[in-house]
């Protein structure tokens, strides 16, 4: 069974059309780097997968479950499907343990203890156990995406989306969070990456993706896609992005 | 010497005296300034009479009336100003509550304090305050509502509509960004319905219209009125200062509580509103500072709050005609509450952005 299916999947922002008969599907498991010139849509495709954002026509399935307006079956959906964003987007009023033990507490009923320990395995995981009681503007800007990777985690989740998780890190704490993906992907989680690290692409994607002007122009396995992009834009992006 | 000279240089070197027109214009001022502050000190302090003996009246006051205060009608009239007409021989409970009010704001005042606890206190200190004001329990002769007065009736009416009015005007500041219409347009139509009719008129309303239109054996409180008055009124103001904080919160906060599974209500009472509340907690002490001194328009439907026992001792024959005291009195027991507040605001402001930057 798919995890993720989109099928024809058409948004628009006002007049602007964003997606544009979007098809995509990814099995179990697959890890998916999707990568474009800014604007061409892709963290809104990721987004429609949680529902941050809503499709107008088509159809989108996440694992088994079709996502309408039924706010049930959103709530179902983001659930089992975990996202790190750009900003980090952590809970400045909250420690570090009370972001990561919320939704464990809220949405999964557990008890303070249980989700204090959940939320410290996955603490240990991204590598910060030590930094549990500080608040989120204590840590480094590398810190606070791995807390939030670690709280994406303390829910289980079965797919990740990580909408663009590097690019407003200094670019010495890009790899800190790389690593901490890689170890996510080599454990067969099913990964959507919005991200211009080609590196990370080449390393752990099963396909990369690239989009332009809302529509997916281009899908392959990432040592064909660099060595030999067919599509005029594809060459053009790559070129503009590994010089 | 050398230090004398450097100061001169620095005073010469002020904005006030850099030119000729700026240093004549600072004399002239500086004189008028010189010689009004004389004048009120001769009035306020040198011609003043501070106490008259038991047994003459105002004769001593009415001999320098004119050219010197008369501050002996605030140590004559003070319990009557701070207390009202509480029965003199219970007055220990109004003085104990008042301190319990202090007590209150001052414990308000510690930021490590501010934990969910504290709510609880804003509602059993004006609880127990009544206790102790109302009597008819353990042992305490009862008093009425009547009889209640000066400062204990000023902090009692602004703490309890305030602590009754936050629920309230959080209530309202979320149904006004509601997705739900009908939640919407009520929440507008009550903020900027309230917020258009002057609070004068509301206490009017509440003092003389409502009896009119509930049958005569429901009677309500006139004290009680007051508050209902206040605590519609409030929450609106409230509301629209939440709507500030709330405005502030950015949207990121709400797609990642959106993308853990939180659903509307645990991302509301553990995300927005305590964003909301710390951003705003300046004009919210901002508005409680209106409200505490809003609190004196009780005066007009017949309470005996603070400012409305000033006037009853002003129209007292024996101190007629010495309202200009009274009023200075009254006016630096508001200012001394309401500077310190607004002193502490601005140390807070300070504190919390420093909070927000670490």
């Amino acid at each position: 069974m798919l995890h993720v299916d989109m099928q024809n999947v058409n948004k628009w922002f006002g007049a602007h059309h964003v997606l544009r008969d979007v098809n995509l599907s990814v099995t179990h498991g697959e890890r998916i780097v999707i990568c474009g010139p800014s604007g061409s849509g892709k963290s809104t495709m990721i987004r429609c997968i949680n529902r941050l954002e809503a499709h107008e026509k088509g159809r989108i399935v996440v694992d088994g479950t079709e996502l309408t307006n039924d706010v049930k079956k959103i709530d179902e959906v983001r659930r089992d499907v975990g996202m790190v964003f750009q900003h980090f987007n952590l809970f400045p009023h909250l420690t570090i343990l009370e972001n990561c033990t919320l939704a464990p507490m809220w949405v999964k009923r557990m008890p303070r203890r249980d989700a204090e320990e959940v939320a410290m395995h996955y603490l240990n995981r991204v590598r910060i156990p030590e930094q549990a009681n500080k608040y989120p503007g204590q840590l480094s800007g590398g810190q606070q995406q791995r807390v939030a990777i670690a709280r994406s985690l303390c829910m289980s989740p079965k797919i990740m989306l990580f909408d663009e998780p590097t690019s407003a890190l200094d670019p010495e704490m890009v790899k800190e969070v790389l690593d901490t993906m890689v170890s996510l992907a080599e454990e067969g989680m099913t990964m959507l990456c919005v991200t211009h690290e080609m590196g990370f692409a080449r390393q752990v994607a099963d396909r990369v993706i690239f989009m332009d002007a809302g529509q997916i122009v281009e899908v392959n396995e990432p040592r064909a896609f660099f060595e030999n992009p067919q599509h005029e834009r594809t060459k053009t992006f790559l070129g503009q992005i590994l010089h | 010497m050398s230090n004398a000279t450097a100061m001169m240089r620095s005073v010469r070197s002020a904005p006030m005296f850099r030119d000729r027109t700026n240093t004549i214009a600072t004399a002239m001022f500086g004189a008028i300034l010189v010689y009004l502050g004389a004048r009120f000190a001769r009035w306020a302090v040198v011609n003043a009479v501070w106490t008259v003996p038991p047994g003459v009246g105002s004769a001593p006051c009415r001999a320098v009336a004119g050219s010197g205060a008369c501050w002996a009608v605030i140590s004559d009239r003070l319990r009557f100003i701070s207390l009202g007409t509480y029965p003199l021989d219970q007055q220990w409970r109004p003085v104990v509550a008042s301190l319990l009010f202090i007590a209150l704001y001052a414990a308000s005042a510690r930021r490590s304090w501010w934990k969910p606890g504290l709510f609880v206190l804003w509602l059993a200190v004006p609880a127990l305050a009544i206790v102790l004001l109302r009597g008819g329990w353990f042992g305490l002769s009862s008093v009425a509502t009547e009889f209640w007065g000066g400062l204990p009736l000023t902090f009692l009416l602004s703490t309890v509509s305030f602590a009754l009015a936050f629920p309230f005007g959080v209530a309202l500041a979320l149904g006004r960004r509601s997705e739900m219409p009908a939640v919407r347009t009520m929440s507008i139509t009550y903020i900027e319905l309230i917020r258009a009719v002057p609070l004068v008129s509301m206490i009017f309303m509440a003092a003389v219209m409502f009896p009119l239109f509930v049958p005569q054996s429901f009677t309500l409180d006139k004290l009680l009125r007051a508050h209902v008055a206040f605590v519609m009124v409030m929450s609106a103001y409230l509301a629209e200062v939440l709507r500030g904080g709330l405005q502030a919160i950015p949207k990121g906060q709400y797609e990642a509580a959106a993308s853990i599974g939180l659903p509307y209500w645990p991302t509301t009472v553990m995300i927005v509103l305590p964003q909301a509340v710390r951003t705003t907690i300046p004009s919210i002490v901002n508005t409680f500072i209106g409200f505490f001194k809003d609190t004196s328009l009780v005066a007009v439907i017949g309470l005996f709050d603070l400012l409305g026992a000033a006037k009853a001792v002003i129209v007292d024959p024996k101190w007629v005609g010495f309202g200009v005291e009274v009023y200075l009195f009254v006016a630096a027991v508001y200012f001394t509450f309401t500077f310190s507040v607004s002193r502490y605001t601005q140390r807070l402001e300070r504190v919390l952005s420093a909070e927000r930057n670490h």
